[in-house]
């Protein structure tokens, strides 16, 4: 067979793979951020904490209550959603009137915060989480760890659930038209706050599903969101701002092209997301998905 | 921060007693830096400013101390937040001695800036050998460990079980590099040879691309030149892809006790490691590390931590046998000129080129069912004399010494 730049295919099936892993990390967190961002106009800078805390959630519960893996993965992202709950009604909710850099502030400083407490408590170098579904499987060109393959597929099933939940339902057009016309909405009898306050709580649970499904396989610490965070920023701006399906596509797609940048230079892995957000914003500003407000 | 430092100096100037008017503006300044928020700040951190109070409690205990004071920065791991902060301490603040400095590219522009404005630098986090190689400065000693050291220790114990066939996953930057060229030359010396490296972003998180090209490399070792989280996450996650289930082997070059703690014993035994310094060797260590724990969350000092605190003993001691503290490499020539000795490493000496020597220790790290408690991780295989654990000093090309 054909060789790829000095790269056998079977090791280019294997990175493709392992690109689609990642990018369902991406994906996850991403939609997160678009779904508050689409509903609240809210740009949530806590959203790594809150990742950050929902691996965290996953360790005090097997530490403290001895609930496995699977039970934390129902139970965090509620407790998780529901801190997001209380922080948007005791602080965001006061800053929808004025410009988006409040928003965006405030949940930077936030997310500070709570990194810094989570250092304080835990160090910094991490702790250790135990795989709930070890070994796998040989796939001929790479080797497949069952938690992976896991991970791919639970998180395609939940963003797939969550693209249907708001483009298909009632309910999802309720939340589309409060985002256009809230006033109008509001008209009709429907609670409009009440949607917005469970809708960050829903984005946030969201981000804490990820750092639960990411507890077994990298390092739980402290400043584990603050790492990721701004690539899922570059992955939700170059999919489009609040675009649902926008940043699933995305956050796989860029998942893959970096996986594929490991392979030919190393060395670029880190940035090549943020060169790709620099051509999309200059050939469509709006991101991919995007529709200009 | 400027005002800040105006009120310290304005502070010292009435405190310090006209009799010790030798010392530059009467105090000895101590400034640690180091990673205070971030990958390394477990294992330098707080930790190791602790390390420094207490080693002038000690030391002021049996001698007459005039002020010492120690301050703390947090360089982010970052050369040119590292820079800044290292040359407003010395224009500024009037530090006199900077200490710790994990992450070797930061250590190395301090080691540039000490040497041009004559002040005094002891590095024990920082691990790339050049800082008494080709790097090496009149002003700077370098204390607990180096890649050399690491290489020597490890890279050899390896070699010799039959694992001659190398792929290296390195950190991209300066310590990373260093490791990798000092490893891969215990191996080729050994009659091994290195099939393959990548080298990944630092920090980094996922790691499986890198560890599938190293399992494609057929390598029979899998050298991690990398350290903190990115080593447990590296070590993670080769767990994860069954590169060890594959036949191949992890040797991880740089692993601090606080590492084996954050893995768990069940994913980092059978780990071989090399390090200067165990908490569990001695009663002198047990003891600073039963003091320890209980200002630091529970936690054992890491080697680097420790170094600190034997470090600073001893530019104590140099310092006042010149009773002055002016002369950054003047001080730096009486701690070499001074055989080295302390609770925590013994007797030992400090070469021409800056390098302490004394021995390093290979360790494997302990399974659960052999570890009799929280922080029982290592097993002590073998000793490496101080005479064979650093690199000779003619093979360091370090201009300072002489041919």
């Amino acid at each position: 067979m054909f060789e790829l730049l000095g790269v056998p295919p079977q090791a280019l099936f294997g990175q493709l793979l392992l690109g689609l892993i990642n990018g369902a990390f991406y994906a996850l967190l991403s939609l997160g951020l678009a779904v508050i961002f689409g509903m609240l106009n809210v740009i949530n800078f806590t959203h790594g904490a809150q990742y950050m805390m929902g691996a965290f959630g996953a360790w005090m519960l097997m530490q403290y209550v001895g609930i496995p893996y699977w039970g934390a993965l129902l139970i965090v992202p509620v407790i998780v959603g529901a801190t997001g709950i209380l922080l948007e009604r005791l602080l965001l909710s006061r800053l929808y009137h004025l410009d988006h850099l409040y928003g965006l502030l405030l949940t930077f400083g936030l997310a500070l915060i709570i990194e810094g407490l989570f250092r304080k408590q835990y160090g910094s170098s991490g702790l250790p989480y135990t795989n709930p579904i070890p070994g796998g499987t040989n796939l001929g060109f790479m080797f497949l760890p069952w938690y992976r393959g896991w991970v791919v597929a639970f998180s395609i099933v939940v963003c797939l659930a969550t693209w249907f939940m708001i483009e298909k339902t009632k309910l999802g057009s309720y939340l589309r038209a409060a985002t256009e016309n809230p006033t109008l909405v509001r008209a009709f009898g429907i609670n409009v706050p009440r949607m917005m306050t469970l809708t960050y709580g829903f984005g946030v649970g969201l981000a804490a599903l990820a750092g639960v499904l990411a507890a077994p396989i990298y390092s739980v610490n402290p400043i584990m969101g603050s790492n990721l965070i701004i690539v899922v920023f570059a992955v939700v701006v170059i999919g489009g701002m609040g675009s649902i399906m926008g940043s699933i596509v995305t956050g796989f797609g860029l998942g893959v092209i970096e996986g594929l940048t490991k392979v030919f230079y190393p060395e670029a892995s880190s940035t090549v997301i943020f060169i790709i957000m620099a051509i999309v914003l200059m050939i469509r500003p709006a991101g991919l998905f995007g529709t200009q407000r | 921060m400027r005002w800040k430092a105006a009120a310290l100096s304005a502070l010292t100037a009435f405190a310090a007693p006209a009799a010790l008017a030798q010392m530059s503006d009467g105090v000895i300044k101590i400034g640690v830096m180091n990673d205070q928020s971030g990958t390394y700040a477990d294992l330098s951190g707080q930790g190791s400013v602790w390390a420094a109070r207490k080693a002038i409690d000690d030391y002021c205990k049996s001698n007459k101390c005039e002020k010492i004071e120690v301050v703390f920065a947090d360089h982010q791991n970052k050369p040119d937040i590292g820079s800044n902060i290292v040359r407003q301490w010395y224009d500024v603040d009037k530090v006199d001695v900077v200490v710790d400095v994990p992450t070797s590219s930061v250590a190395l522009a301090v080691n540039n800036i000490t040497k041009e404005k004559n002040k005094a630098f002891l590095v024990s986090g920082a691990a790339a050998s050049d800082l008494t190689g080709k790097a090496c400065s009149p002003n700077t000693v370098h204390w607990t460990y180096d890649t050399w050291a690491l290489a020597n220790g490890t890279g050899n114990a390896v070699v010799k079980t039959g694992g001659d066939t190398w792929f290296f996953l390195t950190a991209d930057y300066a310590f990373g590099h260093a490791l990798e060229r000092d490893t891969a030359a215990v191996v080729e010396k050994s009659g091994g040879k290195v099939v393959g490296r990548v080298r990944h972003p630092f920090p980094g998180q996922d790691f499986s691309s890198f560890l599938l090209q190293a399992q494609q490399s057929k390598a029979k070792i899998l050298g991690l030149a990398n350290a903190g989280s990115d080593t447990t996450n590296s070590i993670k996650q080769a767990a994860e892809f069954g590169i060890v289930q594959g036949g191949q082997k992890l040797a991880g070059l740089l692993v601090f006790i606080t590492d084996v703690h954050a893995l768990g014993l069940q994913t980092a035994q059978g780990l071989i490691l090399t390090e200067a310094w165990y908490w569990d060797q001695t009663d002198a260590n047990r003891a600073f590390s039963a003091e320890f724990e209980k200002a630091n969350k529970g936690n054992k000092p890491t080697m680097v931590q420790a170094g600190v605190y034997s470090a600073v003993t001893h530019y104590l001691k140099a310092v006042h046998e010149l009773k002055s503290d002016a002369d950054g490499a003047a001080v730096v020539a009486k701690m070499k000129a001074t055989p080295t000795e302390d609770a925590l490493f013994g007797k030992g000496e400090i070469r021409a080129d800056g390098r302490k020597i004394h021995p390093m220790y290979l360790f494997e790290v302990k399974s659960p069912k052999d570890s009799k408690g929280k922080w029982d991780y290592y097993t002590l295989r073998a000793t490496i004399p101080a005479a064979d654990a650093f690199r000779p000093i003619d093979q360091g090309e370090c201009p300072l010494v002489k041919k």
